[in-house]
């Protein structure tokens, strides 16, 4: 029974992680911009779907192959602001969250053209056999899961609290008159924001292919996994976000196994809607949601 | 020094008892306490933070009370809701006008007759003649009103389109669409010429000729002399001071909290 | 005296239609245009009235499709009472999700808006002993009153567009009553309502409970009517596609929500072969009407249409 859980938790641990790299990228861009990407989902599902056009059939090694695929879909989540959000005619903050709904259907429905509908998916980045860890067996993707989230985190934190850009995407997201008085260049800012945020959708996809395989409707599921785990662990924080994949992770995980397979994604929704009606502000986070 | 008129004797209509109220760990006002007679025009004057519409927020129920307590008529108020509050009898004005700006200025005051009717949904939808009657009374009453203040030509016009004057009017016409027992006015000649505050001095005391009990936040100390039958004054969050003008024109501590020690 | 004048109009040439239309197969497609036009009619009372938003109507229409399919079909209850009774249940559902939810804010309502809807569409597929699962649920009856059954589509017509345009009445009615105004103030400023009266929570969740009423209303109908039902028509596209014929009519303007749920409804019908591609051209209609007419579609065509006038006197 022990060993049961243990094993829920680490692959738990697993897609919580791709949750969690899902969630930091909604913080980042409501941190940049107060609003919420419907869209990130999508980005993660691009991902995968490039990954496996470049990998799978172009035939490229696999490290040019995942470089490419995450900078495709930075890109294309920096030309979906420049396009749409800062061409929109009102800048309300619920408008322009409509118009990443829009353009996560429309992103969908191109992929449906380009890719077709079947689910397809990579080979693990280094075999398939299981490793054993205390009785339990890990896949090793699963460590190059843990392992490549691990980096990410790191290499962000590193981004945010050291380099200068950083800083000035720190400052945008704290006061975006105080960060325009002070000469940072905003919509610069606002673009980058975009731009990681499509690059950590990308990776997270890319790493959780080979695992869940990919077709071109698996976007909206995983955006909306991802949006619960930021709201749980507290949305507009790195460590809320991280903190909330994980948990989700497990819990769904846990749910699954322990008492029903078929009503796991439920889980995932439910935990969203206990937490904006009793406690929005999360584990980690501090701001109110409920109208005064 | 003459003993104020304000006192806590039976047939006050509104009686604050040390009422404070915190924000963020603050205490934009501390252990408040006064009455107000029916009839009178009550102003709070103050300098800026001390916390005069905040105690506005608190009579009307939009700012929750951390200790004391709110008696309107006698029954205890503080911890009703907004909506509440407003259909026992006290209503206000803002100090940016916060009018309902996509509705026409006859369409805001018949929102104010809202708590003096009672047709629902239902009712809304399927138009029985006893909602018909009702939506011919609130149009009658709320064009009354209009007439009142001098805004039935402009009974058409969207609320936004009016100039500054006719804003304040039209909140202060919604506010008594429903005959409160009290109104509330938060500074409403900020931002006036002189012959609009004038105007606007008129049409307070010209309320109050009518009966109208009204406690008035205002900074103009012309226009609060010229009309107020007491003053209560505030510096952060303290009564300061309370009585008649021109007691209070003579209270040191009063003239020191307004010029800085 | 405009008003209903509009209405009469609209109700004769609804009328007269069908006579003109030799193909059945566009009477179809008008059918079900009717009943999207119920679902979008009580969705802009909520958005464009309101102004609170849902991105889970879908649901709504699914618990009515699914409630009057099962309890006739499975138990054997007459139709027209379990109509009436699906939409109290749907209702009452509404209501118990509403108190909590419309306490939210702007985009996190749209959220838990789109958890519920989510939430129902799993249990729909999962429940599959009642519902059918994913394959869905068949032999569904059909509409009747009385020995008269509606088993063309022609009869069909005739009897949704006569409660669609009922809907529309009824909400006409609605937001000129002391109610619309209500909804109309607290849409704008929240405070200022409730300083003047106005129960805002209260109301807020009545619209809301409204809005699923009628969408359930729809979604019975539709059972009825196509005498099969899955759960794919009841997920969050639909949801997006019922606020995409919002936007695209216009928040706030009823008329426009019944121009826009035609326009939409029909479109798929009139490019062929376009409904493997529905997805795409709603994103890009769904984006486009946000970016550049975020007053809506027929609103914006509506002032060109003046302004043109003016320019010409």
């Amino acid at each position: 029974m022990l060993l049961k859980l243990f094993q829920f938790t680490l692959s738990g641990l697993t897609i919580g992680s791709t949750y969690a790299l899902i969630a930091i990228g909604f913080s980042i861009i409501h941190n940049a911009t107060g609003i919420v990407n419907f869209a990130q989902g999508e980005f993660v599902m691009l991902g995968g779907m490039f990954m496996i056009t470049f990998y799978g059939y172009l035939k490229l090694p696999m490290a040019p192959a995942f470089a490419l695929s995450v900078f495709a879909v930075a890109f294309i989540g920096m030309l979906l602001e420049k396009t749409t959000l800062r061409q929109s005619k009102s800048k309300e903050i619920l408008n322009l969250v409509m118009i990443t709904v829009g353009a996560s259907i429309f992103i969908k429905g191109l992929s449906m053209a380009v890719w077709g509908k079947n689910a397809m998916t990579l080979p693990p980045f280094s075999g398939e056999d299981p490793i054993l860890v205390f009785g339990a067996a890990i896949m090793p993707q699963s460590i190059w899961i843990f392992g490549i989230t691990v980096g990410v985190v790191a290499a962000l934190n590193t981004f945010f609290i050291r380099t200068r850009t950083g800083k000035a995407m720190r400052a945008v997201a704290a006061s975006r008159r105080s960060a325009l008085l002070a000469g940072i260049p905003v919509n610069r800012m606002i673009a980058l924001s975009f731009f990681l945020s499509g690059a950590l959708g990308a990776v997270a996809g890319i790493i959780l292919t080979p695992v869940t395989t990919i077709s071109y409707d698996a976007g909206v599921m995983l955006g909306l996994k991802g949006f619960s785990a930021a709201i749980l662990g507290g949305y507009g924080s790195m460590i809320g976000a991280v903190a909330g994949g994980l948990l989700l992770g497990v819990l769904e995980s846990l749910g699954a196994g322990l008492v029903s397979s078929e009503y796991k994604d439920v889980l995932a929704f439910l935990i969203l809607l206990i937490v904006l009606f009793f406690k929005p502000a999360g584990i980690f986070g501090k701001g109110a949601l409920r109208r005064v | 020094m003459t003993a104020p008129v304000l006192g806590k004797k039976a047939g006050a209509v509104l009686e604050v008892r040390k009422i404070t109220v915190r924000f963020e760990g603050l205490e934009a006002i501390s252990r408040l306490s006064f009455s107000i007679d029916p009839q009178r025009i009550i102003s709070i004057i103050g300098p800026n933070g001390a916390g005069k519409t905040t105690l506005l927020n608190a009579i009307t129920g939009v700012s929750p009370l951390h200790s004391g307590e709110i008696l309107f008529q006698g029954k205890p108020i503080a911890g009703l809701k907004p909506f509440q509050i407003a259909s026992l009898g006290i209503t206000r004005s803002f100090q940016q006008a916060q009018l309902f700006m996509n509705m026409t200025v006859l369409e805001n005051v018949m929102v104010g007759m809202h708590s003096r009717t009672t047709a629902g949904f239902i009712r809304g939808m399927l138009r029985p003649p006893s909602e018909r009657k009702e939506e011919g009374m609130i149009l009658e009453k709320s064009q009354g009103i209009l007439s009142e203040f001098g805004l039935l030509s402009k009974a058409g016009d969207m609320a936004g389109h009016t100039c500054i004057l006719d804003q304040r009017r039209l909140e202060i016409a919604r506010a008594m669409a429903s005959r409160p027992e009290i109104l509330l006015l938060d500074e409403p000649a900020a931002g006036l010429t002189i012959r609009e505050m004038e105007e606007m001095g008129n049409l307070i005391l010209g309320l109050k000729e009518k009966g109208q009990t009204i406690i008035l936040v205002e900074h103009n100390m012309r226009l609060v002399m010229a009309i107020s039958d007491n003053l209560i004054v505030l510096h952060h969050g303290i009564k300061i001071g309370e009585g008649r003008p021109e007691d209070i024109q003579k209270n040191r501590q009063v003239i020191e909290a307004y010029l800085g020690k | 005296m405009i008003k209903n004048l509009q209405l009469c109009v609209f109700g004769l040439v609804v009328f007269i239609l069908p006579l003109a239309l030799r193909n059945n197969y566009y009477l179809m497609a008008l059918n079900i245009a009717a009943l999207n036009v119920m679902i979008v009619i009580g969705l802009n009372l909520l958005m464009g009235y309101a102004g609170q938003i849902s991105l889970g109507h879908a649901a709504f229409f699914g618990l009515g499709a699914y409630l009057s399919a099962i309890l006739t079909t499975t138990y054997g209850f007459a139709t027209w009472p379990t109509i009436l009774g699906a939409m109290a249940i749907t209702a009452g559902i509404a209501y118990i999700i509403g108190i909590p939810t419309l306490k939210l804010e702007g985009h996190y309502l749209v959220m838990a808006t789109l958890g519920f809807n989510v939430i129902v569409y799993i249990i729909m597929i999962q429940l599959s002993a009642l519902t059918g699962g994913p394959s869905g649920f068949a032999g569904i009856p059909r509409l009747q009153i009385g020995g008269f059954a509606f088993d063309s589509d022609r009869k069909i017509y005739y009897l949704f567009w006569a409660v669609s345009i009922g809907v529309l009445t009824l909400s006409l009615n609605l937001i000129r009553s002391r109610a619309g105004r209500a909804l109309a103030a607290l849409s704008h400023n929240e405070v200022a309502a409730r300083c003047t009266g106005v129960d805002t929570e209260t109301f807020k969740v009545k619209i809301f409970v409204i809005s699923a009423a009628m969408a359930s209303l729809a979604g019975s109908l539709y059972a009825h009517y196509i005498s099969f039902i899955s759960p794919g028509s009841f997920n969050i596209f639909f949801s997006l596609q019922a606020v995409t014929m919002v936007l695209v009519g216009g928040m706030g303007s009823l008329w426009g929500s019944v121009f826009g749920a035609i326009l939409l409804s029909l479109l798929p019908e009139v490019l062929h072969g376009v409904k493997e591609y529905n997805v795409l051209v709603y994103g890009f209609i769904l984006m486009t009407v946000l970016m550049f007419f975020p007053k809506g579609l027929f609103p914006a065509i509506r002032s060109f249409g003046a302004a043109v006038v003016r320019k010409k006197t």
